[in-house]
């Protein structure tokens, strides 16, 4: 699985995508620093950038990844060896260059900027390790449509789709969802919501950081132990390592079944 | 030749009693503060030696200067109490007071001026109190450099750090004050002036007004209280250069105005807060040069608020800069720096060519169903808001900075 990985990591390393996906990161770091001057204010607007486009770049590049090896893939099912070690190699390869692009897009500008006398530091590596797992999070989403769908076009369509899904319409009918049973004891249901989308519960995580006056601004017992503690850190996590394992599973799963 | 007669009377007594001292300690004639009041004379004055007096109920009924020598205690053994001044005329100076009393029906202070004028009460420490400082019906005096350390942790069994009811004039500066339920109380107190005080970690407010007018609190910190200042039914308050940080919680404010008329407003800053100020019937009031700085709401309007102006305020990153829940404004928000304004100065003169909006539709839906919060920042809410700014529903339409600054004002 190792040597899998491998190959496709520095396949990646080679190809121009990786390239640019890491100089638009530069550039992105560069420009706010340049236009903000105030790094806890670049984190923000960070923030915003990263829990949609992060998944977005995840999952095209995971769909496309699988598509575009599908004929070395299948040159290597000849082979002996396990199925899951070539698509966890592949998903690993994929998933791994798109967050180092990533750290270290982002992490130059703001190192060079004096990231790490300034108090932002925290706020910005709980920026950096959310937009690794959601890196992870989506790859693996992608491969997962990927197996399931033979045909490109449709892949391609589903994995858009998974990904306005979750950035906007889940936001949306849950707004609705909150505000049509307002009469109810909610904060429960809210916080349930959040755990069930990636992208929400990454944009959670943040929040706790930065908007914490706000959040307790709301009366309810639930909400005051989960933003006013760490326990709501602690859970975010956890369920940020499950929305990678069982994705992942699937992909394993899949993958032993499948017929190529 | 009479005036004259009389005047140097006046000046011969004053004379033969200001030399009078009378000492106070363990080994000394005199071995408790209640003795010493007895023996002395008008405009006297008693100096506390070093050591602990277990004393309460101490009435200084006669104009006298009592001042402590590197801070005796005076111990109340919690049984009421423990001085109460009813003369004019009265300096208490460096004294440590501790274990008030507690009661259901009377309120005992540490130490409480009645009907008195041209009081001075400096440099004490009072801990393990009730009230700290009650006074009632007096005026002109002053209360300073103070150090208060209460323990409340309940608000119905804890009193206020300094109390003011039924006076005037009174000058309260550089005291410290944590740990109690209200750190300053002005009731029906008028003309006072509160200046460089610290309060913080009060259970209830930091500072509160209660049908106070004509009064003034300037250069104060209020950190971590229930609430920073609450400033209720008064008319004409002057609130300047104050800090106002970290008041955090589901009822926390760092300023709550309710029914305040004619007030000013100026160069204040409020940090960290939940809500940075919370507005109710409050009319005729600028809002001028202050800092709101990473609040959970900067203003939030609760309605019956007339004729207001917020005029060359920064605004920076706040959750949400305004709420208001009604769709009719007649407040004014002009020159004003928002650190969320997202236009464009084209002609360069440094104001933005597009009016500012500072009531989102986010939050609207917030004040209506508080749990959609969890929502801040998502991508869906930031297009309603897009939305809703490019043609306002929900949101009053003429709630607009139609000057919003390109940069941060200073001053």
């Amino acid at each position: 699985m190792l040597k899998i990985l491998k190959y496709s990591f520095f396949d990646l390393m080679r190809s121009r995508w990786s390239y640019v996906y890491f100089a638009f990161y530069l550039l992105l770091g560069i420009v706010l620093l340049f236009l903000n001057n105030d790094l806890s204010k670049a984190v923000i607007t960070l923030m915003n950038v990263i829990i949609v486009l992060v998944p977005l770049i995840g999952t095209i590049f995971g769909v496309m990844y699988y598509y575009n090896s599908k004929e070395f893939t299948e040159l290597l099912l000849a082979q002996p060896l396990k199925r899951s070690s070539i698509f966890l190699g592949q998903y690993l390869g994929v998933a791994l260059s798109l967050s180092m692009s990533l750290i270290l897009g982002l992490g130059i500008p703001f190192v060079f900027y004096g990231l790490f006398e300034s108090s932002a530091i925290w706020d910005f590596s709980l920026l950096l390790i959310t937009g690794t797992f959601l890196t992870l999070i989506f790859t693996a989403l992608a491969f997962n449509i990927a197996l399931s769908n033979e045909n490109k076009i449709k892949g391609f369509g589903y994995a858009i789709l998974l990904w306005l899904f979750l950035a906007v319409i889940y936001d949306g009918l849950f707004l609705m969802t909150l505000i049509l049973f307002e009469d109810y004891p909610l904060d429960k249901v809210s916080l349930i919501g959040t755990m069930l989308n990636p992208i929400d519960l990454s944009r959670t995580l943040i929040l706790l950081k930065l908007d914490i006056s706000a959040l307790l601004g709301y009366t309810g017992a639930v909400f005051k132990q989960f933003f006013g503690t760490s326990f709501g850190l602690i859970v975010s996590f956890v369920m940020l390592t499950i929305w990678v394992v069982l994705p992942v599973l699937r992909i394993v799963f899949k993958s032993k079944k499948k017929d190529f | 030749m009479k005036r004259v007669l009389i005047l140097l009377s006046a000046i011969l007594m004053a004379h033969s009693t200001i030399a009078q001292t009378i000492e106070v300690c363990k080994t000394c004639s005199t071995t408790s503060l209640k003795d010493g009041i007895i023996q002395a004379k008008e405009f006297d004055t008693i100096i506390v030696k070093k050591g602990t007096y277990k004393e309460h109920d101490i009435v200084i009924d006669k104009p006298l200067t009592i001042i402590g020598e590197k801070y005796p205690v005076i111990d109340g053994e919690l049984k009421g109490e423990i001085i109460t001044i009813i003369s004019d005329n009265v300096t208490v100076d460096g004294l440590f007071i501790i274990n008030v009393g507690t009661s259901y029906t009377e309120d005992y202070a540490a130490i409480r001026v009645r009907k008195s004028k041209n009081f001075v009460i400096q440099n004490l420490v009072l801990e393990k109190l009730f009230f700290g400082i009650y006074i009632e019906k007096s005026s002109d005096g002053k209360v300073f450099h103070n150090k208060i350390i209460g323990d409340a942790v309940e608000e119905y069994n804890s009193g206020n750090g300094i109390q003011l009811w039924y006076s005037k004039n009174v000058d309260i500066e550089h005291n410290f004050i944590q740990h109690v339920r209200d750190g300053i109380y002005l009731e029906f107190s008028n003309f006072c002036t509160i200046k460089n005080n610290v309060s913080a970690l009060n259970v209830r407010y930091g500072l509160h007004f209660m049908f106070s007018n004509d009064d003034t609190y300037q250069d104060n910190t209020f950190e971590n209280n229930g609430a920073g200042v609450a400033v209720m039914f008064s008319k004409r308050i002057k609130m300047y250069n104050n800090s106002f940080k970290e008041n955090w919680g589901t009822a926390s404010y760092g300023m709550l105005l309710k029914e305040i008329n004619d007030a000013e407003i100026e160069g204040n800053t409020f940090e960290d807060n939940t809500i940075g100020i919370n507005i109710e019937g409050s009319n005729r009031i600028n809002y001028k040069h202050n800092n709101f700085k990473n609040n959970g709401w900067a203003i939030k309007v609760k309605g019956a608020c007339y004729t207001n102006k917020f005029i060359e305020n920064n605004f920076l990153y706040n959750s949400f800069d305004i709420a208001y829940n009604s769709k009719v404004n007649d407040n004014i928000f002009d020159r004003n720096y928002w650190s969320n304004y997202t236009g464009y100065d084209l002609d360069k003169n440094g104001i933005g060519d597009v009016p500012y909006r500072p009531v989102k539709l986010f939050s609207y839906i917030v004040n209506r169903t508080p749990e959609t919060i969890i929502l801040l920042r998502s991508m869906f809410i930031d297009i309603i808001d897009f939305s809703e700014k490019v043609s306002p529903v929900f949101t009053p339409d003429d709630l607009l900075d139609n000057n919003p600054q390109m940069k941060k004002i200073a001053w």
